[in-house]
């Protein structure tokens, strides 16, 4: 399909994005790697009337080492977060994570901020901020702000930003000693999205869990914090008391039915997936 | 007989094919491609109701959008078809009219009801939006059951019904061979409708080229030949003012089988307006609009003694036609008709097909076109009964196939089978396989209650290849013939041009029809040029579908070849001055017999037969020799297909962990390039029963209409096959050759399929639909564990 004519705007800087961003207004969109906007455009599901291309402003291109946590510029591509070494050493679920999105060329296009502002609840690395607690650097005409994973996911493909606000960089907590993590992703064929997937980082003493962190992928509108499993968790040491917890990972939960997937199975994926993740995770 | 014996020499070579330097560096020549000056570009606007009347259109906003040159509806041309049915299946029979664009009525989402004709395609695409048109819901006519009820709203309300047609073929007495039985084990078994994906979409451009009234129509289609006699016939253009070219062709399966309402309007537009007019489809035009297939429902009924001897069958069928017949649509399910039986002996076949309309895209051919459906439905329910009888699936197979020695055979739908080795292949596929290691370890599972379980599915399939001999192709009331033709030239140069009828699309026949030529006339393969896709250039031929065109065409290049040789035979006698008689012929060269220093060469013959100066009384100038051949049958292939299948109990979800198959083409004439065939026909089988499958709502939506939706398989899906080939050689096939295009693609998914209940059969499941995705085999597994199923 063809896209709809727009004007097309190469941000340079932040600021400049941010600018361009005000002019355009409600039909400016931001554009990354594209993709997951240009198949919108494509199918014209979407005709904005102006894209404004953030893909090579320096700052958001930007992996770096900020002490208790990395900054991950928004335009950073999926491919080379899962080729970081610094991604491997101090979060190392998202680099596993990473590599289960789609295939490698579009990896090598993708990026991960354009990934979480996006916000499909289909979509890995969402769960994967989710998970680790990540903050979002966002500038807007008013300067910039930080907001929680937990507050940064809205609604189906919405989130906290604002129409003139862009995602400049994802700040992402180091894990620090002791954790181990695994990414459950349940998929029918390579390249598809997550039919249900399950990030999981547990922290274990002497073959015990002391603490655990479970977000689930495509299991609602947003990334889900598996909280109840998380509490349940703490203090297992047996296959038996992980897969007790793990079944409690869809309560609360009312997944979509869609043509792979209805929302009783998703809800039961949830689970042997839950499972299977914190098995990985911890080794028990 | 063997064929091998004459063919030495680069028959039978893996040689590289000469298409793929220009394919793999991008300088290929698809129709999308092709730009002309002054070229008009088309958009089409299809419906996006199932089924509804059109009760107003307004076009005067994209008549004045920018780059706009004509906006047309179905009153602009009223009476111009656009596709044709050539195959009227029986007296019964209800024909339907697919206009070129509709007039009043759509009958399927993605019927076309508008065309923009624009300077630019983007500016055509844009002005499509601005065209705005009132429907009036008629009601979608989705499951064929709900159709065939009184009271069902109606795809043809002229028709009074959405009865297509009937056929029957009862061969044998099946009641009185069910009689007899001991066992009598039923299934339906659902083979769900495909969506064909090409890597190149549909595209065609239309000219009037100048210099007569003649317009070059190029198309990216599996059948030009047919394709001019057809777009003649409908829009009342002499056949000889049209020349249709098929250039680089990337991908047909079958879904470029067919005449289409594009190029129809293409050629009419371009010769209205005097312009090239040109349309390329995307891959959402493509996913409503290009034929879908498959989509039947099977009653399969097998009855046998209860030592195994199978004694018959009932087979009652109900095939969806969509909305309209297209080129083959009614007769695609009955390509299968014949062989239900397999590669097993049986008293009885009481065949039933009932078409049906439906407001869903029309269907038609798509690699192997009735033999998937029929293969699979035997391979199938003989599991079912095995497991009924308690015994050994390859055991009950052996029990009854045809032996080696018993060929030829004429099983019970009247085939003669002409040669076979079932016993020969699945030896092989065994072998390859560790089939009794796998036995073992699934046992081991089973008794552990390993969550992750291990079956095994057999296939061992035949099929049917080159539709022929023209004659029972009438008798089934086809209305083409089943011939295929070649011109072989020897150029005064010594190059050798082989103009060949049928149509490649990626099958690599510039290479292998030149091993054929190479050995015949022994000119080096480099040396021969094959012409092909364009009536321009090769007059005669009936294009490229159903495995025929070397079991069919291969015929014709020999023939062709040795013609040639023939008369050039008489040309050198003459030269070295002895009697034709006297002359022995070997690698391009003629000498005297017990004189080989007295010889000359094909290459210097062709430049005398050139010059004409000294060629024996009687004898034309040029050299050249001319076949076309209509086969004396069919031409059988077989193989033995084995899957090492694991399923997930936890998630239902399946895996193919190994893929052995050995099959049986008779000669290769180029074994990579069967290898390549065997190869993509196991990919889009395995896609069959694991991953593809059109769903609609409704209300007649189609819910897969993009790639993100109907999961094609990738490589990274895929294991790496272990395949292998016998050697039987057809012996109605002078090559020897039988065909393999479909073979992959026919024999694998009830391997497949077979594989995923052998693995959880003690679980209590007896039958997954396709495709086996994990939810699917999930709630199967379920159901038969609260005593279900």
């Amino acid at each position: 399909m063809i896209p709809a004519s727009f004007d097309y705007v190469k941000a340079s800087t932040v600021d400049e994005a941010v600018a361009a961003l005000v002019k355009g207004g409600e039909d400016a969109k931001v554009l990354g790697g594209g993709q997951s906007l240009l198949p919108v455009l494509r199918l014209r599901l979407n005709a904005p009337s102006v894209l404004i291309d953030v893909s090579e402003v320096g700052e958001m291109r930007a992996l770096t080492d900020d002490g208790d946590a990395l900054l991950i510029g928004a335009s950073v591509t999926t491919y080379e977060v899962m080729h970081s070494e610094l991604v491997k050493e101090h979060a190392g679920l998202l680099s596993l994570t990473a590599g289960a999105v789609a295939d490698p060329a579009i990896r090598h296009k993708g990026t991960f901020g354009g990934s979480v502002a996006h916000a499909d609840p289909a979509g890995d690395l969402p769960t994967v901020a989710a998970a680790l607690d990540c903050e979002m650097v966002i500038a807007g005409p008013n300067g910039r702000r930080t907001v929680a994973a937990k507050d940064f996911f809205v609604d189906y493909f919405t989130t906290a930003l604002a129409a003139d606000e862009v995602l400049v960089a994802v700040r992402v907590p180091k894990l620090g000693a002791g954790w181990s993590y695994n990414y459950q992703k349940f998929n029918r064929t390579a390249q598809a999205w997550a039919i249900v997937g399950v990030a999981a980082a547990v922290k274990s003493e002497n073959g015990t869990i002391t603490e655990a962190r479970v977000a689930l992928t495509n299991m609602g509108a947003t990334p889900i914090r598996a909280t109840g499993v998380e509490a349940a968790l703490a203090g297992a040491s047996s296959s038996d008391a992980i897969a007790a917890a793990a079944s409690k990972a869809a309560d609360g939960t009312s997944p979509t039915s869609d043509l792979h997937a209805d929302s009783e199975y998703r809800k039961h994926l949830a689970a042997v997936l839950t499972r299977r993740a914190v098995e990985a995770a911890s080794g028990i | 007989m063997t064929a091998t014996a004459e063919t030495t020499g680069a028959i039978g070579r893996p040689i590289r094919r000469k298409e793929d330097e220009r394919l793999l560096h991008g300088r290929t020549n698809w129709t999308d491609n092709i730009q002309l000056p002054g070229t008009i570009h088309m958009a089409t606007l299809r419906s996006p109701m199932a089924h509804a009347k059109i009760t107003n259109i307004d076009i005067s906003a994209a008549l004045a959008s920018e780059g706009v040159l004509h906006v047309y509806i179905g009153a602009d041309f009223p009476d111009l078809p656009g596709t044709t049915c050539v195959w009227p299946v029986t007296d019964d029979i209800v024909m339907s009219h697919m206009p070129a664009i509709c007039t009043d009525e759509v009958r399927y989402v993605g019927d076309v009801v508008a065309i923009v004709l624009a300077t630019d395609q983007n500016l055509a695409v844009d002005a499509l939006q601005l065209i705005d048109i009132d429907y009036e819901p008629l009601g979608a006519v989705v499951d064929m059951e709900e159709a065939l009820k009184p009271g069902s709203p109606l795809v043809h309300e002229s028709a009074g019904t959405n009865l297509c047609y009937t056929a029957k073929m009862p061969c044998g007495d099946y009641e009185a061979a069910k009689a007899k039985a001991d066992v009598v084990v039923s299934r339906r078994f659902i083979n769900q409708r495909l969506i064909p994906n090409t890597m190149e979409p549909r595209s065609v451009v239309a000219a009037p080229m100048g210099m007569s009234d003649e317009i070059t129509i190029w198309t990216s289609t599996q059948i030009p030949h047919v394709l001019r006699v057809l777009l003649a016939l409908l829009t009342g253009i002499p056949e000889n003012h049209i020349r249709v070219v098929a250039p680089d062709v990337g991908g047909g399966f079958g879904a470029k089988l067919q005449i289409n309402r594009e190029e129809v309007l293409a050629l009419v537009l371009a010769k209205k307006l005097g312009r090239p007019v040109k349309w390329t489809e995307s891959r959402s035009e493509h996913f409503v609009s290009t034929h879908h297939g498959r989509d039947q429902i099977q009653d399969i009924e097998i009855a046998a003694t209860k030592d195994g001897t199978v004694l018959g069958m009932k087979v009652d069928l109900l095939a969806d036609m969509g909305a309209y017949l297209q080129i083959i649509t009614p007769g695609t399910p009955l390509l299968g008709m014949f062989m239900y039986s397999g590669i097993y002996k049986m008293e009885a076949l009481d065949f039933t097909c009932t078409g049906v309309y439906t407001t869903k895209t029309p269907t038609d051919a798509y690699r192997g076109a009735g033999r998937p459906e029929s293969t699979y439905a035997i391979e199938r329910i003989m599991d079912e009964l095995a497991a009924e009888l308690g015994m050994e699936p390859m055991e009950l197979r052996k029990k009854n196939w045809i032996k080696h020695e018993e060929f030829p055979y004429t099983q019970i739908a009247g085939l003669t089978y002409d040669t076979g080795n079932y016993e020969a292949a699945t030896e092989r596929a065994m072998e390859m396989f560790g089939y009794e290691a796998l036995r073992v370890e699934q046992e081991a599972r089973r008794a552990a209650g390993d969550p992750v379980q291990l079956g095994i599915g057999i296939s061992t399939f035949t099929e049917m290849c080159g539709l022929a001999p023209s004659r029972t192709l009438g008798a089934l009331k086809y209305v083409a013939g089943g011939w295929e033709h070649c011109t072989v030239r020897a150029l005064p140069t010594g190059k050798i041009e082989l103009i060949t009828g049928t149509s490649p699309h990626g099958q690599g026949h510039e290479t292998a029809w030149s091993q054929i030529a190479s050995d015949i006339i022994g000119v080096p393969v480099e040396d021969i040029e094959v012409v092909h896709g364009d009536t321009g250039r090769s007059p005669y031929g009936m294009d490229t579908y159903g495995s025929r065109s070397l079991a069919v065409g291969g015929q014709a290049i020999k023939l062709a070849g040795e013609r040639l040789v023939e008369k050039a035979r008489i040309i050198a006698a003459h030269q070295l001055e002895v009697s034709p008689d006297d002359i022995e012929f070997a690698a391009g060269t003629y000498s005297v017999k017990g004189d080989p220093e007295k010889s000359t060469t094909i290459q210097a013959v062709a430049f005398e037969a050139f010059t004409a100066h000294n060629l024996p009384d009687g004898v034309e100038p040029t050299l050249s020799g001319e076949a076309t051949v209509d086969p004396l049958d069919f031409s059988y292939p077989h193989g033995t297909h084995l899957a090492a299948m694991e399923v997930d109990t936890e998630t239902g979800k399946v895996t193919l962990r190994k893929y052995v198959c050995v099959d049986d083409c008779g000669v290769q004439i180029n074994p990579m390039i069967v290898e390549g065939q065997v190869h993509g026909g196991l990919a889009q089988g395995i896609a069959q029963a694991m991953y593809e499958g059109a769903v609609y709502d409704a209300e007649g939506n189609l819910l897969t209409a993009s790639l993100a939706e109907y999961l094609l398989p990738s490589a990274a899906d895929l294991p790496s096959f272990d395949t292998d080939r016998t050697v039987t050689p057809s012996t109605t096939h002078p090559l020897g050759t039988k065909g393999i295009g479909e073979a992959g693609a026919i024999a694998s998914t009830p391997a497949i399929i077979n594989g995923v209940i052998d693995a959880i059969r003690h679980l209590g499941v007896n039958n997954i639909d396709m495709p086996a995705s994990p939810m699917t085999v999930w709630r199967a597994i379920q159901a038969a564990k609260s005593g279900g199923n």
